[in-house]
């Protein structure tokens, strides 16, 4: 019921995208909003960098101690009216909502954003059970019109062009005047708003995501800038939350250490527009709010990456900043990873969660130039750990046997100093010279895969190596 | 499977097998981390870290005398796109709610809670239309009084219940939010001891919203649209005494 990985045919996916124009236009937002953003949010706060310690710390913490703050959290949330539902993995996930679903009678859900929602597949599982699922998250709603997945984890449908939103809205909403002006950002969203206040109005039950777990006060945490989330947990009758387990913190001053990297890290704003502490259902005082509250906490495979080198993913807080700051995910975009998470942190957590036999080409598809860890709100070493993902792959003779003795064969010749020195620099000689004038190559035999989206750079004719011994490691300039 | 004739006070788990899915979950943590979950230096660096809950690293912006913190927090609130007035006393919150209605060309209506901070005001001495109770949908100004308010961000918070419904927050077009200077607090951790002090340790409300300026969305295009899902204007009165 989960959707069918494509990650084993990435490199067809990264190379039909790299020509996809739309997307490649669409793409270009990512690189100019959200990097300038965050710098200025990170610089504009004296402590973000020991936020950032204190982040890490925090969730590190929670991870060793893990089985212990679930029990408080579920504890506290039990005192508080609301009921857990622990899922081993992703299909008692989905029962564990249909079976709240069917319960009540319910017949549409709304959704807020949540991407334990798309991991376990739940909106297939809804309507194969005779249900409408509601997507609310604008960009949700749109990826969900178009039958696609969200490509990137906070910006869902960032893959898509103004014109492709205007077209959708004009297939699925045909009940509205053909002839009206969609023609702008703001009229598009006004439509979404106006068809979703409806559904939000008369959903039976609502369904969000979780940022953060308080083992505190069996609360759960939702950040959004829409205000979907809020409708949605607030106006039906049953409000459902899907966790996974590592979304537990201790207390609610972790929270607010949590809060202030997340959305600086995320879209560079100091705080998102509604940051919301559910606590259980509504009390008897209480003049709105659903009756019953329900979480359904799920495992689907990360317990098994405690105490492994993989524990340090579960810090991970779902921001985005890693993708954002990703020359492969900038060139590729999202879809092209070929399941749920994109980017640095779905090249990391996508081996663990749906194994590395079928997810081995997305920690290979790295430059490892290292920006994603530079900006991780909770220090992730995702290079260090899409290493370990290759040596994982090398050790159980997954690659090709082209790429094994390819590696072998450069083992042998990086090992061997003198020869390695001579051959290189003859190489590297013998390439400037053939690059001539232009200094580059529009082709190159073995490397159509680079020369048919961009020219090869010619070398300077010197190696690293030779050029390093010439000016004995001062900085200068080229030899 | 489920028990369609479950109680529903019944708060244990609902589908069959639940139970071994929390053993097993449990259980695998155990495993993974190398621990029985018994061990007494464990147990007690959670219990401590929950006792305690200690406020770590909290940003200096929002240490300022009184009077330079409520204008950080003006500031702050301008800046994710909300309008701030500020007036002398809560008896002049009726008129600037009528003031602000009016110059944005809104209709001379408005639904707030059974907040007696709220009601008591001098609404008979402005055109208001009030109404009283949740939101039903059909609102197009709800009022609220906010529990506190946070400089660092300009971040206003709102705590559910009768006094002040969840539903005004979210689904009126416009939202006016009357702050008192003096419940303004520098950073969160002041106001979630504020929380923690009404409500006792552990517990809280069925709701804590924290808002930070008007609804919005980047999802098209990254071309940020205010009025996303929730109000299209947020208007801040802070009440100087």
């Amino acid at each position: 019921m989960t959707i069918h990985p494509t990650s084993p045919q990435f490199k067809e996916n990264a190379h039909a995208a790299l020509g996809d124009r739309e997307l490649q236009r669409a793409l270009g937002h990512v690189r100019q909003a959200f990097i300038a953003k965050r710098a200025a949010a990170a610089e504009a706060l004296p402590e973000f960098e020991a936020l950032r310690d204190s982040a890490r710390d925090i969730k590190a913490h929670t991870l060793k101690h893990l089985d212990l703050y679930i029990e408080a959290w579920e504890e506290k949330v039990t005192a508080a009216g609301g009921h857990v539902h622990f899922a081993r993995d992703a299909e008692e996930a989905r029962k564990a909502v249909l079976d709240i679903c069917r319960r009540v009678g319910a017949r549409t859900v709304t959704k807020g954003k949540s991407m334990i929602s798309e991991e376990i597949g739940l909106n297939a599982a809804i309507e194969a059970a005779g249900l409408v699922p509601v997507e609310t998250d604008l960009g949700e709603y749109i990826v969900q019109l178009r039958g696609e997945v969200p490509s990137h984890i906070i910006a869902p449908a960032v893959h898509l062009t103004r014109d492709q939103v205007e077209a959708d809205f004009r297939r699925h909403h045909v009940h509205l005047d053909a002839d009206r002006d969609i023609s702008t950002h703001h009229s598009l969203q006004a439509e979404a708003r106006g068809i979703l206040r409806e559904r939000f109005l008369a959903a039976d039950v609502g369904i969000t995501g979780a940022n953060f777990l308080v083992a505190e006060t069996g609360t759960s945490v939702i950040v959004t800038n829409e205000g979907n989330g809020d409708l949605t947990q607030l106006l039906p009758r049953v409000h459902v939350v899907l966790a996974s387990i590592e979304k537990l913190v201790p207390t609610l001053e972790d929270v607010g250490q949590l809060l202030r990297v997340l959305a600086r890290s995320a879209t560079g704003q100091e705080m998102s527009v509604y940051t919301t502490l559910s606590t259980g259902p509504r009390r008897p005082e209480d003049p709105d709010g659903p009756d019953e509250y329900h979480v359904v906490l799920i495992d689907n495979g990360r317990s098994s990456m405690l105490g492994t080198s993989f524990e340090e993913m579960l810090r991970c807080i779902r921001c985005g900043a890693c993708m954002n700051h990703c020359p492969v995910y900038h060139s590729v975009g999202g879809h092209a990873y070929g399941w749920i998470y994109p980017g640095p942190m779905g090249a990391v957590l996508t081996p663990a969660l749906i194994g590395v036999e079928t997810a081995g080409h997305l920690p290979n598809a790295s430059t490892f130039c290292g920006r994603c860890e530079s900006v991780c709100p909770v220090r992730i070493p995702l290079p260090k750990l899409m290493r370990h993902w290759r040596e994982r792959e090398f050790e159980r003779h997954l690659q090709p046997a082209t790429v094994r003795s390819g590696l072998t064969f450069w083992g042998w010749f990086a090992t061997r100093p003198k020869l390695y020195r001579a051959a290189t620099g003859l190489a590297m000689r013998a390439l400037h010279v053939a690059g001539g004038a232009r200094g580059r190559f529009a082709s190159l035999p073995f490397a159509k895969g680079w020369t048919d989206f961009r020219d090869m750079p010619a070398p300077q004719g010197g190696t690293f190596q030779s050029q390093w011994k010439a000016k004995r490691g001062r900085p200068g300039t080229a030899a | 499977m489920e028990g369609q004739a479950r109680p529903a006070g019944d708060r244990r788990v609902s589908a069959a097998g639940d139970g071994s899915a929390r053993d097993t979950v449990l259980g695998t943590v155990r495993r993974s981390l190398g621990v029985t979950g018994r061990e007494a230096p464990r147990r007690d660096a959670v219990e401590a870290r929950i006792a305690l809950a200690r406020p770590g690293v909290v940003p200096a912006r929002g240490q300022l005398p009184d009077a330079e913190r409520v204008a950080l927090f003006c500031d702050k609130a301008e800046a994710a796109a909300a309008t701030v007035e500020r007036v002398a006393t809560a008896a002049d919150v009726p008129d600037a709610v009528a003031r602000f209605l009016r110059d944005a060309n809104l209709p001379a209506t408005i639904r707030m809670g059974s907040d007696p901070a709220l009601r008591s005001l001098p609404w008979h001495a402005t055109a208001l239309d009030t109404a009283v109770g949740p939101s039903d949908g059909s609102d197009i100004n709800g009022l609220s009084w906010a529990y506190g308010a946070v400089a660092e961000s300009g971040t206003l918070v709102l705590l559910s219940g009768q006094d002040n419904p969840t539903t005004l927050n979210f689904l009126p077009d416009n939202h006016v939010v009357v702050v008192a200077a003096r419940d303004v607090a520098g950073d969160y951790e002041a106001v979630l001891a504020r929380v923690r002090e009404r409500y006792g340790k552990g517990l809280m409300p069925r709701t804590l919203n924290f808002v930070t300026g008007p609804s919005r969305s980047a999802d098209i295009e990254q071309t940020l649209i205010l009025g996303a899902h929730g109000p299209r204007r947020l208007h801040v009165v802070v009440v100087e005494a």
